[in-house]
């Protein structure tokens, strides 16, 4: 995970798409390999991944729905070893480039909504139609536009399990961390901006501290936080993953309050942080033709708190102090 | 009124089950049955304030709140020790 996120933060210093396209495929590839070994079909699978380095895309938010990943409408159908999967997602980022897709929905046409599997349908065996366009203010390079999805294929590619488990224990610690992971890539480039646009002004009256200094000082510590924060929760979750420890602590709430509030002030951050670095740079961080240009950072810090909405996740975290101890 | 009672109809007035009621046995899956995480919040507050008692951090896993045997293990440790056996300290509606 330590190392994931490393990748993550790098790539997001150029470009936040392709950071984001690699981070999502990490987490669909966790997916498979923390709950699909016991299966033959996806042990073959993952060699198969490996050697042909297959795309995943994922298909979890559904229109009704929206960023509630632990809900869904859409229903899976068996009959005779085939599975037949139809979903009407809002948002697969990558999807016309993926190979395969991983798709959420519920157990069977009579399970409750909150009782949800992943099935993996591959190339070949489903069909996207477009629905909505990407025409968004950032994060363009994602190509995430809306499909209706139909798909069918052998049963045996239901992720063995439920959704609830691969969600606790995978989906969302790492998506929080390695999205996270991203953002800071983006923050630390915006810092990196402001920090050489202050260095020329130095240079140009050596012997005066430019007044910018200060803003700078003050953008590197929200930095400082930000980094702290994302390489604890990575630290954390990869030492949770030792034999020592007790696996079914990703399963309790101590465990999803810390992964949410790391989604939540990351994001929050990013803002900030890019906001103070454009401030610093003035007209030349508003230029998009500029050097010190912060226009594309500021775009796509603004998808940060909307993928999956912070109120939405402040709602889930509110709900759970009611029960949970914090001492 | 015994814990299983108590808690299945604990269950029926917070858990929002989409299953019916009278097909919840001490095993029947929960999550299965429609139980979503923000209703076991609910079932959790609501058996904490009957019992009065308290659901420690290592007990607030998805597996304790399982299935109605799962939830009776979980009351029963907390209200081992005690000199009587685990009383309604709070309201039934
Ligand atoms: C760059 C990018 C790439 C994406 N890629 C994918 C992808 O590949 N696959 C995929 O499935 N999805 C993807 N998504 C979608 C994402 O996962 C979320 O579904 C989406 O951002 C949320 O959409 P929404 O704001 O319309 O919906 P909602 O989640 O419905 O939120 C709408 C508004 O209501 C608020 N809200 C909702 N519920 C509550 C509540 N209980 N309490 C308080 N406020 C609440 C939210 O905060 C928000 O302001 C992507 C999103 C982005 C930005």
């Amino acid at each position: 995970m330590t190392e994931m996120s490393e990748v993550c933060a790098a790539l997001g210093q150029y470009c936040a798409s392709t950071a984001m396209v690699f981070a999502m495929h990490q987490i669909q590839v966790a997916c498979i390999v923390r709950h699909g070994l016991g299966s033959q079909m996806f042990r073959d699978y993952c060699a198969e991944l490996v050697e042909r380095q297959m795309l995943l895309a994922s298909a979890t938010s559904e229109v009704g729905v929206g960023g509630d990943t632990r809900s869904s409408i859409c229903a899976v159908e068996v009959a005779d070893g085939i599975f037949t999967l139809n979903k009407d997602a809002t948002t697969v980022s990558y999807g016309a480039n993926a190979d395969d897709l991983l798709v959420t929905c519920r157990r069977s046409v009579d399970a409750a909504r909150s009782d949800q599997v992943v099935v993996l349908a591959r190339r070949g065996q489903y069909r996207l139609d477009q629905t909505t366009n990407w025409d968004t203010l950032g994060m363009r390079g994602t190509c995430s536009p809306g499909y209706r999805l139909s798909s069918s294929g052998p049963a045996a590619q239901i992720l063995p399990g439920s959704f609830a488990d691969a969600s606790s224990h995978t989906m969302v610690p790492y998506s929080h961390i390695l999205w996270s992971s991203l953002w800071l890539g983006i923050a630390t480039d915006a810092v990196t901006r402001a920090a050489r646009f202050v260095r020329a002004e130095a240079r140009s009256k050596p012997g005066t501290t430019p007044p910018t200094a200060l803003r700078l000082a003050e953008v590197s510590n929200d930095l400082h936080t930000m980094r702290a924060m994302v390489r604890d929760m990575a630290r954390e979750f990869t030492d949770a993953q030792s034999p020592n420890e007790d696996a079914e602590a990703l399963l309790g709430m101590g465990f999803a309050l810390k992964m949410n509030n790391l989604k939540i002030a990351s994001s929050t951050l990013l803002v900030k942080i890019v906001h103070q670095a454009l401030l610093l740079c003035g007209i030349l961080g508003y230029k998009n033709d500029s050097p010190f240009s912060l226009c594309r950072h500021l775009r796509d810090a603004y998808s940060a708190p909307l993928m999956i909405g912070n109120d939405r996740i402040f709602a889930k975290n509110a709900s759970m102090l009611l029960v949970h101890k914090d001492d | 009124m015994s814990i299983t009672d108590i808690i299945l109809r604990t269950l029926a007035e917070h858990g929002r089950l989409a299953a019916d009621r009278s097909l919840i046995d001490d095993h029947t899956d929960l999550y299965q049955a429609g139980l979503t995480s923000h209703a076991s919040v609910n079932v959790m507050l609501a058996l904490e304030g009957l019992f009065d008692i308290e659901f420690p951090d290592r007990m607030l896993r998805r597996g304790v709140f399982r299935s109605v045997s799962s939830i009776r293990q979980a009351i029963e440790e907390l209200t081992a020790g005690a000199a009587s056996p685990p009383q309604l300290t709070g309201e039934l509606k």
